[in-house]
């Protein structure tokens, strides 16, 4: 098998070279385009428009006669612009919501297009024209000339994305403005689905109809984990589109099929849908910032820095009221946050790795009393600080009971940016308070049995 | 004194004309019969309760919503032909700020319309949109995510946005919501800095107390025009009354009879 996949992927095979830069081009195209439906919002209307291609190919074949990519082009414009037109109207003259008028639009069209193409099946010239291939898409039949068209189409594509780049950004980021300033909106709204419709009735043959709006949406979706811009976005998805096309094609031409199973081999189409998934689900998942991991593994080191911090202040403030003393987290925390054992030994075990806190004698195992290494107590000493910065400020300016602020400060110390704390401390230094201000309400006491001298 | 063309505005024409307009969404007029100048060189508040038609209005002489009936002005001339004099700040709830551009992409966009089709701006309008964050005092954010922004700096990039379009006659709709103290001292500042130069600027605002003290002129609405003029003569307790003094039932009624009967 793996002979097979170099084979086709250093393009050895002239039939398999045709078959992979047309879906290569393809999924590049859809991946540049279909951005500014995912950015606008509109990717059900995209949806609709796509699927309103299969009648107006239909009706085209009728008219023509032929597999002419023009007729087949123009029907599908034309029923696309009928279909999101009648999804606008019914939007605004009858009480249906939007969601529901789009999938009475796709349902419908759909429907009246797979009729038409049946009815065009029947005619000699149709079942050569292979209108069926357009539902779900036969890529491996692509042929020289097709591959042709799917190059024009891409490269007309990208180099209207390209020129009009400035005109689409504010398009798509802010509609008003841009018709404010003096932007034909709605001829850059129609050109925005006139080159949806273009992709879609170019990659039919290979992809399919129901599968086409897959192209169009998922490698936009995938690339904005990765990118806060839209210049990258575009290119994100135009490569993971491409990836897809290529590797979806790859696939299907090589994987052994089952025996008895699937007599026409693997779907290409499909197989490039899932690819362009599985580039989608990866990126969900591992994106740096945006991805479900990340932000996991943010919440989870967030919880452990305030749990840390909360450990140090704990110490820090029993010190204040009996000095020299030991703590005994097991006894403290538990009593004063509700800590169960395992998450004090836990804290205890991070803190002390972390070098700031110590049992007193060398070969204790930590499970007993403990007090702060220095660095530790430098670190307690600054967290009680922005702790009790903030309480004052919410004393002082947010008139806020003292007996309330404690429970706020909380919250919302151990998320405090430094330059807000630098701000709050030149406050406490204009009022000659500098060092780590004395906390504005009693102190717990501390538990009975805690504590100790050493 | 030399005039300068790119800002009629230190002519003495006024600024805006609007003339008989009626707007209606869904077939539900919204706004009746408004007659308005505003004169140029002026900070001028729209004040009105909630579902008044301030912003509609806004829209309307911007061209962003039709008119059912009458016609609307720019310096004289149909807006068409003003588009280039004109800045506008949208609500900033109008738009997606999880959407894929800096702070600066933004400001960029206020450049837009001069640069004309294609061409991508370049280091002046980099330059102009640069120190039009360091005026509204955000240039710290300039390479921010837009959505990494507070909701006061999210208003003020959109304020940024405005100044980089160097319009003659700016329109702001809530310029202030969601905006704290400072920011929005900060922002009165700017434009005030808009009118010392020449600028007019029309801004729906909602907080009464502070119009005295922001504007000089002031549009009381309530689906039809209230009164308008210097805030002196305009901003008095008969004409909140009148504006503020419960829905004109009568109004509402009708707009509900013609939606009814033509829906």
């Amino acid at each position: 098998m793996w002979d097979d996949v170099v084979r086709l992927l250093t393009l050895q095979d002239a039939n398999t070279r045709v078959v992979l830069i047309g879906a290569g081009l393809l999924g590049l195209a859809a991946g540049v385009v279909g951005s500014f439906a995912v950015l606008r919002r509109r990717a059900l209307v995209g949806d609709a428009v796509a699927h309103a291609a299969l009648p107006g190919i239909g009706l085209a074949f009728f008219v023509v006669g032929e597999r002419d990519f023009g007729a087949f082009l123009l029907g599908a414009l034309v029923m696309g612009a009928a279909c999101a037109g009648l999804i606008s109207l019914v939007r605004a003259y009858t009480r249906v919501k939007e969601d529901a008028a789009i999938a009475v639009a796709v349902g419908g069209f759909f429907g009246l297009g797979i009729v038409l193409s049946r009815l065009a099946q029947n005619s000699p010239e149709g079942n050569k024209a292979g209108l069926d291939g357009f539902i779900y898409g036969k890529a491996a039949s692509m042929i020289a000339s097709d591959a042709r068209l799917i190059a024009w189409v891409a490269g007309g594509a990208l180099l209207g994305v390209a020129l009009l780049y400035k005109e689409l950004k504010v398009l798509s980021f802010d509609r008003d403005f841009a018709q404010a300033q003096g932007w034909p909106t709605l001829a850059l709204d129609l050109l925005v689905m006139g080159l949806i419709c273009v992709v879609t009735v170019a990659g039919l043959p290979a992809v399919g109809i129901v599968l086409i709006v897959a192209l169009l949406v998922i490698p936009p979706a995938a690339a904005r984990f990765w990118t806060d811009r839209l210049g990258t976005m575009l290119v994100l998805a135009g490569a993971i589109g491409l990836g897809a096309g290529v590797l979806g094609t790859a696939v299907s031409a090589t994987a052994p099929v089952p025996a008895g199973m699937l007599s026409r081999g693997w779907p290409t189409g499909p197989a490039i849908v899932l690819c362009a998934g599985a580039a989608f689900l990866a990126s969900l998942l591992a994106a740096p910032r945006r991805g479900v991991v990340a932000g996991a593994l943010r919440r989870v080191g967030l919880r452990r820095r305030i749990q840390l911090q909360n450990l140090l202040r704990a110490m820090h403030e029993a010190a204040e009221g009996s000095p020299g003393a030991l703590f005994e987290p097991g006894v403290e925390l538990m009593l004063e946050r509700g800590w169960s054992p395992s998450r004090v030994r836990a804290v205890v075990r991070r803190a002390r790795r972390a070098g700031l806190v110590e049992p007193p004698g060398a070969d204790d195992p930590g499970r007993g009393p403990l007090r702060l290494t220095e660095a530790g107590a430098r670190a307690a000493a600054s967290v009680v600080r922005a702790h009790r910065q903030w309480e004052l400020f919410l004393i002082e300016h947010a008139d806020i009971a003292p007996d309330h602020v404690d429970r706020d400060a909380d919250q919302i110390e151990h998320v405090l940016p430094p330059d807000l704390l630098r701000t709050l401390e030149e406050r406490l230094a204009a009022s000659g308070r500098a060092t780590v201000p004395v906390s504005p309400h009693p102190l717990p006491k501390p538990a009975p049995g805690a504590g100790g001298t050493p | 004194m030399i005039i300068d063309r790119s800002h009629p505005g230190v002519t003495t024409e006024p600024a805006v004309e609007v003339h008989d307009c009626t707007v209606a969404y869904d077939r539900r007029p919204v706004l009746w019969d408004v007659d308005l100048l505003l004169p140029p060189r002026r900070l001028i508040a729209i004040v009105g309760p909630n579902g008044a038609g301030k912003s509609t209005l806004l829209k309307a002489i911007l061209g962003l919503v039709p008119l059912a009936s009458g016609k609307v002005e720019v310096f004289g001339k149909p807006l068409r032909q003003a588009r280039h004099l004109v800045g506008y700040v949208p609500q900033r709830e109008s738009v997606d700020w999880d959407f894929p551009v800096s702070a600066l992409d933004v400001v960029l966009m206020g450049r837009y319309g001069r640069l004309g089709w294609v061409r991508r701006p370049g280091s002046a309008d980099r330059r102009a949109a640069r120190e039009a964050l360091e005026k509204v005092g955000m240039s710290a954010c300039a390479d921010r995510q837009i959505s990494q922004l507070s909701g006061g700096q999210q208003q003020r990039v959109f304020l940024a946005r405005a100044l980089a379009q160097d319009a003659s006659l700016y329109f702001m709709d809530e310029p202030f919501a969601g905006v704290d103290a400072a920011t929005e001292k900060a922002m009165v500042t700017v434009l005030r800095g808009l009118r010392e130069g020449g600028r007019t600027v029309v801004a729906v605002h909602h907080d009464l107390q502070t119009v005295p003290e922001y504007f000089d002129h002031v549009v009381l609405l309530n689906m039809r025009l209230v009164a308008a003029g210097p805030v002196g003569e305009a901003f008095t307790p008969a004409n909140l009354h009148k504006t503020y003094g419960g829905r004109l039932t009568i109004l509402d009624e009708a707009a509900e009879a013609v939606r009814r009967a033509r829906g």
